[in-house]
This record gives structure tokens, C-alpha cells and sequence, in this order.
């Protein structure tokens, strides 16, 4: 059917880790550094391979650890490079230092986290642990479903980062395993078409290592006496207000890429199957797919259930996600990782939180599952959308639900 | 849609092979997902790779648990593991094997195998036994899904280069015309 619209030659088959090289490339970045690491090695595997190809013009920096690799991005950030690293699990948390200092610095770098679930009990395999433990640093956070909207996103990332109203640097995840390593077939969009997209880089204009402009980066600042108090709130203030800017850019750009590249994703949440839903499970990555299959398998049994993927997670969409929800009776949020204080799930948290602007208070469930690799699968889906059921029938929401406990 | 699991041994190739089938499919205009199991590469251990594919989009991550057909690209690994965990109905099995049909052990669900001598072919082509890209001339010769002509297509694709690229369309061709395809008569249900 695509296949009409389009040459055939736009298609390849690959999975997650080539498609976010492959976006990086047609981005054009100047400058990569890298420090491998399961399930992310094969990324930035491609990555140096596509410069030693020659099929990116970029300087790849193989250096001795995460926290290096921010550095360096930092450095070549400021001196006006596009910019771009991957890691994923213990190599977030070697990088976490300077990786607090990015949005501050208002450095519009894109970082690509392979999702993985921390330590300990010890692990390599996916999850969304490290993503979830990150997410009131101040990146924006935006979460993939497919390996195509891996790779569109990973464009359009930068299109989000650089933009004058944003200026935070983006975290793409996709799910370690399940994305980085599931194929299939994607349409690679054409080279002069995503420059066109894209637009000229500007990503040093407001903080540079210039000889030309020269400046004082990061200075000192706060305290209780002076300018310190007042200076310390107005570049917080502007941190929150580039964070909420993004979700209006984060739309625009979507539409942008739909018009262009005739593949509209949802950018904030993704409503499926809800108009006349009578209750809904909310769920987040890679996981939607087989919950989509088991919405529709309900829906033939007369069921009105719906379901509402949440994209951008940071910021969290909150309106957008209390007026997806504004009409059922009933919510239940599957996460992929775990909220230690509150023994439920990072999304279930925020979902509860967001449902305090939606007109109905639906009682609300959460539900844990696919933790170090697990999977979740058509079929435990369908027992999510059974409890959900019982809830508008009037059963009591019980507490968290680990969907994996008797696999 | 129509499920496959592949299983082999670390070193054989079995998650390429999931690669490049699926490459081959979507040259057929399918629409593909493949999946490797997830675990550490160890040569020798088993591996398993799962492929899934329809003429409409597929929307599932997930490993498979009820396969349509089973690609055992190993002689020995069904010791190690129960291949045909879950399998549906009417299955498929393509094995590399010397022996004959006979001697081999197939639960009931299995209608149709196809039998292939893969490690005696890639001793010959490799000078070692890997079997993934004959095996998938097998898949192709026993089931019809993908054509020799899309799955050499797929391997032009692939990383081989020079003599590797050679040998593995030599595979492929090998595979595809030393595989016997019995079909097998329903037995009686009861």
C-alpha cells in the first residue's frame, strides 16, 4: 500500500539502535561521544561505522567513561556543535553529574536512553528503571513505541531541543531489548528532506565559547545575600518555562514532520479506541503495541474499553492526559519500572496526580510489569482490562499489581 | 499472521538469520517483526530469535509462545531445550539433520517437516558448522513463504562481503535443494 505512494528503495529493515544511528545521521550531527554499553553498544557501534563510511560527517569521540562523554558534549554544545550521546542504566548513573548540569546550562543535546532496569538484583535486560529514575532533572523525556517513531523522533528531537522557546536537551528512550533489538521494516526518510525539515543549527547563541562573544559560563550564583536569591529563581523559573513551552513545540513539530513526511505520531498522548470508552488502561514504549491487540480483541467481545499511550513523559502532559481521560469510569496504568515511595508505578503516579484536572475522579489501578527483560503480553493485558472492568462494575481498586509475579 | 521461532546455538547465526529472513519478507511486501531472545551471547548455548509476519502491520513486541513453525538451525539443541513448546496445530518444523525421518521424534501437531543435512553442507562450504543461511534455503524450499530469489536479495543486503558473501548465496542455494519436505498424514486424534 506504502509501497505505491513511495520508492521501494526508502524501506530497510532494521532494529531500534540502527534506526536511532541512522536519524543521527540524517541529522547531521557535528559531534558524538560514546561510551558502550548493553543493550546500547550496537548504537553507537553503527555510529562509528556510518563515520567511518563516511555517511556522517562527524567527530566521534570513543572516551574512558559517561561522565566524559557529557563533557565533551558540553564543551562542543557550547561552541555551537549539534551534539548526541546514548547510554543506558549504570552509564546514566556514571554520567549523572554533568548530566545534571545540562538543562541548566540550557544545552539543546539529544541523548538517546536505551532503557534498561538498574541495579541490583543484577541485570542487563530492559526496562525503564533508569529513564524513570532521571525524570525531575530536567530533560525532556519522550518515549518511542515503534522502531519508525524511533527513528522520526530522534530527528525531531532536535527540532524540539534547538527551538528559541526551548533550549533543554531531549532524551529519546526506547526499550532495551524490545526496540533496540526487535526488526522491522522502516522508511528511511530522504537526506535533503530532514536538512530542510531540520533547519539551520543555532545552538549556541545564547551561551558560547566564543573568542568573538567571550562570557562567563556558569557562573556562581545563589546564595542568600545580593543578587544571588533572586538570580538563582529566574534561571530555575526559566528552566520551568522552557519545559512548558516544549509541549506546544513538541505538537508543532509533530505536525510539521506529519506534513512532510506523511507519518503523523501522536505527541503527547495517543488516545486509541476512546471515544465512547467507558474505561481505559494507559500505557507507555513498546509495551502499547501488544496492549492495542488486546483492546481490540475486548472490543470484539462487546467491551468499551480504550487506551491512551503517553509519549512525552517529561514534561508530563498533564492536560492533555486529564482530558484523554476525562470521560471513564475507570484507569488503570501499566508502568515498566517502579516508584519506590509509593510503591506503585513513576506513571500511575503522575496519571492520579493529572486526573486531579479531569471532571470525574475515576478510581485508578497500578500495574507493574516487564521489569529486567519480562515480558508483558497480549494476554496479560487482557487480565489488566478484566480488573479494570470490574472496577466500573464497582470493585474496589486494589493495591499495585506485578503483572509478572507467577510468569 | 504467522509465527516462527528460530533455535539454534551461540555462533550460528540464529539471530541474523531472523535478520535476514525478515529483510527477505519484506522484499515479498510483508510486514515483519523479529526479535532475538535476550540473554548473553555464549557460543554453544542456545538461542533463540523470534519472527512474526502479515500482510497488515503488526503491533506486538513480545517474544512468541504459540509459533507456527519451528527453524532449528542445530541438530542438538532440542536436547537442551523442548523446541516445540506451545506449538499450534498444523505446525512446520525445519531441522538440520542427518538423519531420515524416521528416527526423528516430532510431537503431533508437526504436519509438515523439512529436513536438511545443514552441518555437512556448511563443513563443506565454511570449513565449520554454521548453518543459518542454508537453513533459511530450507525454511524457504519447505514452507514457500519467501522466495531464493528475495532471501539472496536479503543477503546482498546483509554485512558479507567478497568470499563470505559467496559462500552464503552458495548456502542458501544449497540449502534450498537438499531439503526433503515430508508431509506428515494426521494421525488419529484419539
Amino acid at each position: 500500500m506504502s509501497a505505491v505512494l513511495k520508492p521501494k528503495a526508502h524501506f530497510i529493515v532494521c532494529d531500534g539502535n540502527e534506526a536511532a544511528a541512522r536519524a543521527v545521521t540524517l541529522a547531521q550531527v557535528d559531534m558524538v561521544a560514546v561510551y558502550p554499553i548493553t543493550p546500547q553498544s550496537s548504537l553507537v557501534e553503527y555510529l562509528a561505522k556510518f563515520v567511518a563510511e563516511g555517511k556522517l560527517d562527524a567527530e566521534i569521540v570513543d572516551v574512558e567513561g559517561e561522565h566524559s562523554v557529557l563533557s565533551v558534549l558540553h564543551g562542543a554544545c557550547l561552541a555551537g556543535a549539534r551534539t548526541y550521546t546514548a547510554t543506558c542504566g549504570p552509564g546514566l548513573a556514571f554520567m549523572f553529574e554533568p548530566y545534571l548540569r545540562t538543562p541548566g546550562m540550557r544545552m539543546p543535546l539529544v541523548m538517546t536512553i536505551v532503557t534498561r532496569d538498574t541495579l541490583t538484583p543484577q541485570s542487563v535486560w530492559g526496562g525503564q528503571q533508569d529513564a524513570m529514575s532521571v525524570r525531575e532533572v530536567g530533560w525532556l523525556q519522550i518515549h518511542c513505541e515503534t522502531v519508525q517513531e524511533v527513528l522520526d523522533t530522534t530527528i525531531m528531537a532536535y527540532k524540539i531541543a534547538e527551538h528559541h522557546d526551548v533550549m533543554l536537551p531531549v532524551n529519546v528512550c526506547h526499550d532495551g531489548n524490545y526496540l533496540s533489538f526487535g526488526a522491522t521494516r522502516v522508511e528511511l526518510p530522504d537526506q535533503a528532506e530532514v536538512a530542510a525539515f531540520l533547519g539551520k543549527r543555532d545552538v549556541n547563541w545564547h551561551a558560547a565559547l566564543d573568542p568573538d562573544r567571550p562570557m562567563a559560563i556558569d557562573p556562581l550564583t545563589g546564595g542568600s545575600g545580593g543578587p544571588g536569591p533572586a538570580l538563582f529563581v529566574r534561571y530555575r523559573k526559566g528552566q520551568c518555562a522552557g519545559m512548558q513551552n516544549s509541549l506546544k513545540i513538541i505538537e508543532d513539530v509533530h505536525a510539521e514532520w506529519g506534513r512532510r513526511f506523511g507519518r503523523y505520531h501522536a505527541p503527547l498522548v495517543e488516545s486509541y479506541r476512546m471515544d465512547d470508552a467507558e474505561y481505559a488502561i494507559v500505557t507507555i514504549g513498546s509495551m502499547t503495541g501488544a496492549a492495542k491487540d488486546a483492546v481490540d480483541e475486548a472490543r470484539d467481545r462487546g467491551e468499551r474499553v480504550g487506551l491512551v499511550k503517553v509519549k512525552t513523559f517529561r514534561p508530563f502532559p498533564v492536560h492533555a492526559t486529564a482530558q484523554a481521560l476525562a470521560n471513564v469510569k475507570a484507569v488503570s496504568v501499566v508502568d515498566r519500572s517502579v516508584s519506590f515511595g509509593w510503591n506503585c508505578g513513576p506513571l500511575y503516579q503522575d496519571v492520579i496526580a493529572a486526573l486531579q484536572f479531569a471532571p470525574l475522579r475515576p478510581p485508578a489501578m497500578s500495574f507493574i510489569g516487564g521489569l529486567a527483560g519480562a515480558d508483558i503480553t497480549t494476554a496479560h493485558f487482557g487480565q489488566v482490562i478484566e480488573r479494570t472492568a470490574a472496577m466500573v462494575k464497582g470493585v474496589a481498586p486494589g493495591g499495585t499489581v506485578w503483572i509478572n509475579e507467577n510468569d | 499472521m504467522y509465527e516462527i521461532r528460530i533455535h539454534g546455538r551461540g555462533g550460528q547465526g540464529a539471530v541474523l538469520a531472523g535478520g535476514i529472513l525478515a529483510t527477505a519478507l519484506v522484499e515479498e511486501g510483508k510486514h515483519v517483526i523479529a526479535i532475538p531472545s535476550f540473554g548473553f551471547e555464549r557460543r554453544g548455548a542456545p538461542v533463540t530469535s523470534y519472527l512474526r509476519f502479515d500482510d497488515r502491520e503488526i503491533r506486538q513486541m513480545t517474544n512468541i509462545y504459540h509459533p507456527n513453525c519451528i527453524l532449528c538451525i542445530d541438530p542438538t539443541v532440542g536436547r537442551a531445550t523442548n523446541i516445540f513448546d506451545g506449538i499450534r496445530d498444523d505446525a512446520v518444523w525445519v531441522q538440520t539433520s542427518s538423519k531420515p525421518l524416521g528416527e526423528l521424534q516430532f510431537p503431533t501437531q508437526v504436519a509438515t517437516v523439512g529436513l536438511c543435512d545443514a552441518v555437512s553442507i556448511a563443513l563443506d562450504i565454511f570449513r565449520r558448522s554454521i548453518t543459518n543461511t542454508i537453513m533459511l534455503g530450507a525454511f524457504a524450499r519447505t514452507t514457500g513463504f519467501v522466495s531464493l530469489e528475495a532471501l539472496k536479495a536479503a543477503v546482498h543486503h546483509s554485512d558479507f562481503r567478497d568470499a563470505g558473501l559467496q559462500q552464503n548465496l552458495r548456502a542458501l542455494e544449497r540449502g534450498y535443494n537438499e531439503t526433503t519436505v515430508h508431509h506428515i498424514e494426521r494421525r488419529a486424534a484419539a
